[in-house]
């Protein structure tokens, strides 16, 4: 299965890739690492005329603490070289609970965080991930640069905020508040690994009463959403198992549930309570 | 349209003309003639086409040969340049850790970039990180003893035995 023939540009500034694809409206694919969009097109599932391929900009490497105690991430960041980062994994233990489980080796030796996220894949991991960390998304165009947040990113499945002529750069995460602990949980799909759904919580405790709880749900519906009638169900509560419980049952609410040959709509929705409340009871147990 | 690439592999500078569209393990097979490295199941899920790039494992049905201009890859037939067997390599023979042999290569290879990272692995750390290569005859049991026989060889800096070379 050989991808169907395609204009190739290898840009060398960021400035030159977003020309390129004002260029070129509607007809030109980002390529990073290229763990999903190659796939797609050996299969033909995706024919873009062009591909710009970042992979060359150095200025969209590397992962910068920021001195607010956040992690910025660049574009062309591996999963690989967020797990093997003291930095990542200290500051946002989050990542690598998530990124540990995603493909395998060779996927995380190569695919990028970003790319992901850009990719917007309904049944990725990464989504939920920025959306519990209250991520923002740095996007350059030829008209400048503009810091989305993660909230108002995920519109449908593949569809984010993204124009057609702008590039996602970095990944900003705000330093978390003290105390809290993260989790993600999912349910995968085993033969092709992706979740069936995927729960990340960042949850803490002030004084005996939940006062933090960011929870991010992959997988469910089209488009990963932050789990709000949970988290304004947990917060005040003493965190206990009766209150997570009550709280998860909120999971699937507000949002149309997907259903496939591996998940109907009523067992996702099910599974989503059932992950979430896990990822909350986690991330308490890891917290400070 | 096709373009000029230079790829390092195994050591030796190799100019290629490719189209765009090429993938790594074409390149190999059919432009280099490497033919250890193998294609099974076409869609990245099985690892038999694993190679290293930069050093890194990877899946080299799903990068292109063009994204792979000026940097170095490592395929099967470089783990034992002059001719004996890696340590890995071995170590797969006297644990028959293989039956048919197809999945091999991109086993060793997935091994290989385990053992750089993490030289005394357990078995679950072996069978995480061997998740993206697919074995149908052996049920895997013999390529995680085989793994971990390797990384004790090259844990003790020792040569190969020389009957495994034979």
């Amino acid at each position: 299965m050989i991808p169907a023939a395609f204009e190739y540009d290898r840009p060398t500034t960021v400035a030159e890739a977003v020309d390129i694809l004002a260029r070129n409206p509607g007809t030109a694919k980002v390529l990073a690492g290229g763990q999903s969009l190659l796939g797609l097109m050996r299969l033909r599932l995706a024919r873009p005329e062009r591909l710009v391929d970042i992979g060359g900009l150095a200025e969209l490497r590397g992962i910068r603490a920021l001195p607010d105690g956040g992690l910025a991430i660049g574009a062309l960041v591996t999963y690989r070289e967020v797990l093997d980062s003291a930095l990542a994994t200290s500051r946002v233990p989050l990542l690598a609970m998530a990124i540990a489980d995603i493909g395998d080796v060779q996927v995380r030796n190569r695919g990028t965080v970003a790319g992901s996220i850009a990719h917007a894949d309904p049944a990725s991991d990464m989504p939920a991930v920025v959306l519990a960390l209250e991520a923002s998304l740095v996007v350059r165009s030829g008209s400048g640069e503009r810091v989305v947040n993660a909230t108002s990113f995920f519109e449908g499945a593949f569809v984010t905020d993204l124009a057609e002529d702008e590039l996602l750069t970095e990944i900003r995460i705000p330093a978390q508040p003290t105390g809290v602990g993260m989790a993600y949980r999912h349910l995968e799909q085993p033969a092709s690994g992706y979740s069936i759904v995927g729960a990340a919580a960042v949850v803490g405790r002030t004084g005996g009463s939940i006062t933090t709880a960011r929870i991010g749900v992959t997988g469910v519906a089209d488009a990963a959403y932050r789990a709000s009638a949970v988290e304004a169900a947990l917060i005040g509560t003493d965190g206990g198992a009766a209150a997570i419980a009550a709280a998860a049952a909120h999971a699937a609410e507000g949002v149309a549930v997907g259903s496939d040959i591996h998940a109907d709509a009523i067992y996702r929705a099910e599974m989503a309570r059932v992950h979430v409340r896990r990822a909350i009871e986690a991330a308490l147990g890891a917290a400070g | 349209m096709t373009e000029q690439v230079r790829l390092t592999v195994n050591g030796v500078p190799r100019d290629v003309e490719v189209e765009p569209r090429r993938l790594l393990v074409q390149t190999l097979r059919e432009d280099l003639g490497l033919t250890g490295t193998h294609v099974g199941c076409d869609t990245s899920q099985c690892g038999a086409c694993t190679v290293h790039l930069d050093g890194r494992a990877v899946k080299s049905c799903t990068v292109l040969a063009i994204q792979a201009d000026g940097h170095v890859v490592t395929t099967i037939e470089g783990m034992a340049p002059d001719g004996g067997l890696h340590a890995i390599q071995a170590a797969f023979w006297a644990k028959h850790g293989l039956q048919c042999g197809f999945c091999t290569p991109g086993m060793i290879m997935s091994a290989a970039d385990l053992l750089e990272s993490n030289p005394d692995p357990t078995d679950d750390e072996i069978r995480h990180a061997i998740e993206g290569n697919i074995c149908r005859c052996t049920g895997y049991h013999n390529i995680v003893a085989a793994i971990r026989e390797a990384a004790s060889t090259l844990r003790a800096g020792t040569d190969v035995p020389a009957a495994a070379n034979a």
